[in-house]
């Protein structure tokens, strides 16, 4: 007797259809996973279970749980995902009550469910303290919020559960923590557990079954490690690829002398108030020095907030450093004095292609704005250059009349790639270049880089947290914390013998390889 | 949170010190000669010498202000050279009716536009909701003054049920008083309760498609539930600011309707002394006036961060 | 444009404020009458043949009157939007561009002008320099600064931060290129749904005004200036009054549908449907 059975699953939102013909079912006490990209319908299929698809969706099809059908009123539908089904979202920041005490949060869950839970002890198997509970939502990280809502779900004492990309906004070590967590609750408890995630590793970890799931349609079905090791259809073996990140090696300029030296930057931030009211400024960057040498390929990784995007901006000249200095080829610079002739040697792609093109201008306006650090081109090698940038990108030349709005994220990722080239840099700064793109498209990109680095001898500098990622494209990795570089090596080194306690942690919190 | 307090406090200082400047430049410095102007081209030389002594504008200019500000803060406004009475005096008498018809007609437009933005947006898209949204589209173009006149017509000329204007003062019937104020308020509350009933339910279904609902409804509450316990607290913080500045706008908005009803509030003093050119007694009632909204504003920051725990520890702003 | 006229509300708004607008325009040109023809013998007409909507106290023509008056309230409102627009959007993108001390002063600036409401700074100016339709345009002038820098700089806030404006940024553009070039074409779509409820806002305010007497002055005519003079009268003859008052009501709902509409036809979020839900 299966505990949840979905058959014949379709939502509509007016003529488009999200989701179609979905069916699968889970037995009590088993751990199922659901794949899928952004737009792929996983999130509905999971709304449609609880009952809380958004207004205007049209669902039919049939969703039993313990054999019977879902209850039609509101009120006893509300109830029965309240005791039977807790669920763990993907957005951490926002799904908590900003006005309420999280304790209260909690103790209103066990209210309404008639539970027997007691809100310490709730906070104690989610790995947070009593006092966490007089805290309000703002008060915590986004590591601990997401425990608090671990602790919420817990509350009525669930058969499933259901988490929706529960880590996705949460950063490495964090996520880890908190897919141990889930883990070992449902071992505890004998859960029932719906996973949710882009993530293969991530599935592949947690989940004993695995569903692909593509444009509404779930594409492929069977054991986690049948599917991972021999992927049937088509989009999954592409889905499979991209996770593994393979690059193929190609014959790369050698590595030339010093290009770039950053010497003891350090970058305070002011906390607010004035005179006696001010605060301790907020050190974000402390005395850091490296260099990157021609045509080399540097990683910067390190946890969020541990200063690696403040120390990107001030080399490439859009912060400045309270002390310290940054050399480009031997012409010193502290960040936003950089002056203009040394613009056009660095470039920035930036994290989110969707926020990094003006929407309101032609794709060809936007790629050509870099242009004006050479005044000495004219109209003419002004267009060559722009052609030649967005044709290096696999791009075509008609494309440049258009606007963002018409573009994929990966078709952006190339633009905002054809735009930080148009200058013909030397140094090219890439802050976590594939981590706002869907899996399939991640190994395109990323393939793009290593091509272009090949046929231009570009020096990069690479700020990520994606240590897969890492391994695949640099020569050498700086690993940084709270404003230090707390250490350096080849990547073949670094991941197999971490000396410093965070690389040991970020090695230790990486996901196995899948199949 | 006393930290926040303090700092709004001062901010609040320094934007009536700023007002009282700005007021104290254009009604003393500007127009040449303030005696002169006051008394018209025709005065004796005599005349204007008298009222300049008796504005003390023989003083230099900083003297005098600090001597107005110095004699506000103890309660001396100067003295009216037209009614010849002291402005204090005077302004606390029109604040016996202006006061009490901004808070009659806040506390109706809040009992009227609060429930009715709850009800539209509860059933939003349903008849109901387009009823109330039609109204309060209709209610917000209405200007106050001339519903207040359709409102006589009705209620005073056909009906009889209360006075058409003027007022009786609260010492001689306080019912009488009462009554002569209800008309009025209701006038002014009008387009106050439809800007409420709009901006409550704009927020309150903002607040629906907020993620903590979802999270309030997996744990087991219906949408009704969940937004009646988790949606209106937090609907309420955009509702709370435009509650202070509508109090703010209910007492510069009496000066109009007072016209309607024959009131003898705060608008009908100034008018009376901008025609007679008391410039003392202007620029005692607007500064009056002035203090009146900036502190409406004050303890709107400060309600707002006893609702909302994230402002009180927000250190800037 | 397709897209725009897609919203019924935004045409019937649109349509019926274009409408009183040619009304007001042909006043400029063309009335049934002079409005200053004052002809005691005349006066208190019912609606006629002659004229339309009847004569006032003054025996002047009604329809004339509402003509020339709507054409004031509209030009009163305008100016003043103008006014809003010209220094708070400059102000509030300037906010955002340099931050810092110039963000502080002008939210300063803002806080201290919200505690002028308009009634007040058109006391201090009549006290000044008498009455007329200019301290009604002044007046609800500074009154629209504060709110259109509020606008301007939520609005710009909130796209400064995405990294198109840190890309004009490396590719050298200055602060002020920055606001002209990146932050002011994303909000203009703010500014002119702003502008559109400031305009009835202000239509509203001119005949708070000139009711009182501190707005347009005689022999001009403003829609409030119509309901001052059936004031003395009202109780005998209400059609003095309710002739303005309607037409207030009606350009005022009729700006106020094509803003709502203007602000459903560009929200984004209203566009795109909600991205949540689909991921």
């Amino acid at each position: 007797m299966s505990l949840l059975e979905v058959s014949g699953l379709s939502v509509r939102f007016g003529q488009t259809e999200a989701v179609s013909d979905v069916s699968f079912s889970l037995q009590r006490g088993e751990r199922f996973g659901i794949i899928g990209e952004s737009g792929s319908g996983k999130t509905l299929t999971a709304l449609a279970v609880t009952g809380l698809l958004p207004e205007g969706a049209q669902m039919s099809g049939a969703i039993r749980l313990d054999e019977r059908p879902q209850p039609r009123l509101e009120h006893e539908m509300a109830r029965l995902r309240g005791k039977r089904i807790g669920m763990v979202f993907q957005e951490p920041m926002t799904a908590l009550n900003p006005l309420m005490r999280v304790k209260d949060q909690i103790a209103e869950s066990i209210r309404i469910n008639l539970s027997e839970a007691h809100v310490p002890q709730l906070l104690r198997e989610v790995g947070l303290e009593p006092e966490h509970g007089e805290r309000y939502p703002h008060q915590l990280s986004g590591g601990q919020r997401q425990r608090v809502i671990i602790a919420m779900a817990m509350a009525s004492e669930p058969d499933i559960l259901i988490a929706d990309e529960p880590t996705s906004a949460l950063d490495l070590i964090t996520q880890r923590k908190v897919l141990d967590l889930i883990a070992s609750i449902c071992d505890r408890r004998h859960m029932t557990l719906l996973f949710i995630s882009h993530d293969l590793k991530a599935v592949g970890a947690l989940c004993s079954r695995v569903a692909v799931m593509h444009r509404g349609r779930l594409v492929e079905t069977g054991k986690a490690a049948s599917v991972f090791a021999a992927p049937r259809q088509a989009y999954t073996q592409k889905l499979v690829a991209a996770s593994r990140f393979d690059i193929r090696p190609l014959s790369r300029p050698p590595i030339g002398t010093t290009l770039l030296e950053v010497d003891r930057i350090t970058r305070d931030y002011r906390q607010g108030g004035m005179g006696p009211w001010a605060r301790k400024p907020l050190r974000a960057v402390d005395g850091v020095s490296f260099s990157i040498n021609a045509a080399e390929c540097l990683a910067l990784v390190g946890p969020s907030g541990c200063g690696k995007t403040t120390l990107a901006r001030i080399v490439v000249g859009l912060d400045r450093a309270t002390a310290g200095e940054v050399r480009l080829e031997g012409q010193r610079h502290h960040g936003s004095d950089l002056p203009k002739a040394l613009r056009r040697d660095m470039s920035l792609v930036f994290q989110d292609p969707f926020g990094s093109f003006n929407p309101r201008m032609t794709i060809g306006n936007s790629i050509a704005e870099p242009l004006r650090l050479e005044p000495e081109l004219d109209a003419r090698a002004q267009r060559a250059r722009l052609e030649e940038a967005v044709e290096a990108v696999g791009l075509t030349v008609p494309m440049l009349e258009r606007y963002p709005h018409e573009f994929s994220g990966g078709q952006r990722q190339r633009l905002a790639i054809a735009r930080a080239l148009v200058t013909r840099p030397k140094l090219v700064v890439l802050d976590e270049p594939v981590s706002a793109l869907d899996v399939s498209v991640r190994g395109e990109v990323l393939a793009l880089l290593a091509r272009l680095q090949a046929d231009f001898g570009l020096t990069y500098l690479i700020i990520s947290h994606d240590l897969d990622m890492i391994r695949a494209m640099a020569d050498r990795v700086l690993v940084m914390e709270a404003g230090r570089i707390v250490e350096e090596g080849r990547p073949g080194e670094i991941f197999v013998h971490p000396q410093h306690r965070l690389t040991r942690e970020l090695v230790a919190a990486r996901l196995p390889e899948i199949g | 949170m006393i930290l926040f307090a303090l700092r709004r406090l001062f901010g609040f200082a320094v934007t009536l010190l700023v007002a009282a400047i700005v007021i104290f430049w254009l009604l003393d410095l500007l127009p040449g000669d303030p005696a002169q102007f006051m008394l018209g081209i025709n005065a004796t030389p005599e005349a204007v010498a008298r009222l300049r002594g008796q504005m003390g504008l023989d003083a230099p200019a900083h003297e005098r202000f600090i001597g107005w500000i110095l004699g506000m803060l103890q309660g001396d406004f100067g003295t009216s050279y037209t009614q010849r009475a002291p402005v204090a005096e005077l302004i606390g008498g029109r604040l016996g009716v202006t006061l009490p018809l901004a808070v009659f007609a806040m506390v109706i437009s809040m009992a009227v536009g609060l429930p009715l933005g709850i009800l539209a947006a509860r059933r939003r898209g349903k008849a109901l909701d387009t009823i109330i949204m039609v109204t309060a589209q209709t209610g917000v173009a209405i200007p106050n003054f001339w519903f207040g006149m359709l409102l006589t017509l009705l209620f005073a000329v056909t009906l009889r049920w209360l006075p058409p204007g003027g007022f009786t003062p609260w010492n001689e019937d306080s019912g009488a008083a009462l009554r002569g104020l209800v008309l009025p308020s209701l006038a002014l509350a009008l387009p106050q309760a439809s800007i409420l009933a709009r901006v409550m339910r704009t927020a309150l279904v903002d607040v629906t498609g907020q993620d903590y609902i979802r999270t309030a409804r997996a744990k087991g509450l219906t949408m009704g539930e969940a937004v009646w316990r988790h949606g209106v607290r937090n609907a309420l913080l955009p509702v709370l600011t435009i509650l202070g500045l509508q109090f703010a706008y209910l007492v510069a908005g009496t000066i109009i309707v007072e016209n309607v009803f024959y009131l003898p509030g705060l608008g009908r003093l100034i008018f009376t002394a901008i025609s007679e050119r008391d410039l003392i007694l202007v620029r005692g009632a607007t500064i009056i006036l002035v203090v009146t909204v900036t502190a409406t504003m004050l303890l709107t920051d400060i309600a707002y961060a006893l609702v909302d725990p994230r402002l009180r520890e927000r250190s800037t702003m | 444009m397709r897209r725009l006229l897609s919203h019924p509300s935004l045409v019937i708004g649109l349509v019926a404020t274009v409408i009183f607008l040619v009304i007001g325009l042909l006043s400029l040109v063309w009335t049934p009458y002079p409005i200053e023809q004052i002809d005691i013998g005349r006066r208190y007409l019912g609606p006629s043949a002659a004229h339309w909507l009847g004569t006032d106290n003054l025996g002047r023509d009604l329809a004339s009157l509402l003509m020339s008056g709507t054409w004031t309230s509209f030009l009163v409102a305008a100016v003043a939007v103008a006014i809003g627009v010209g220094l708070g959007v400059p102000l509030g993108l300037a906010a955002v561009a340099w931050g810092g001390a110039v963000e502080w002063l002008v939210l300063r600036l803002t806080d201290f002008v919200f505690a002028f409401p308009a009634v007040i700074v058109a006391i201090l100016i009549t006290a000044l320099i008498g009455p007329g339709a200019i301290n009604a345009i002044v007046a609800i002038g500074i009154f629209n600064i504060p709110v259109f820098a509020r606008v301007a700089r939520g609005g710009a806030l909130s796209i400064a931060t995405l990294d198109f404006v840190a890309a004009g940024r490396l590719a050298g553009l200055g602060r002020a290129m920055i606001a002209w070039r990146h932050l002011l074409p994303n909000i203009m779509s703010l500014i002119i749904v702003q502008g559109t409820i400031q305009t009835s806002l202000g239509i509203l305010a001119e005949a708070g005004l000139s009711y009182i007497g501190l707005g347009t002055q005689p022999p001009a005519t403003s829609l409030g200036l119509m309901l001052r003079d059936a004031q003395g009268v009202f109780l005998i003859h209400p059609w003095l009054t309710l002739v303005p008052g309607l037409a207030i009501v009606l350009i005022v709902i009729a700006l106020n549908i094509a803003g709502d509409g203007l602000r459903d036809a560009i929200d984004p979020r209203l566009r795109q449907g909600n991205p949540n839900v689909l991921a």
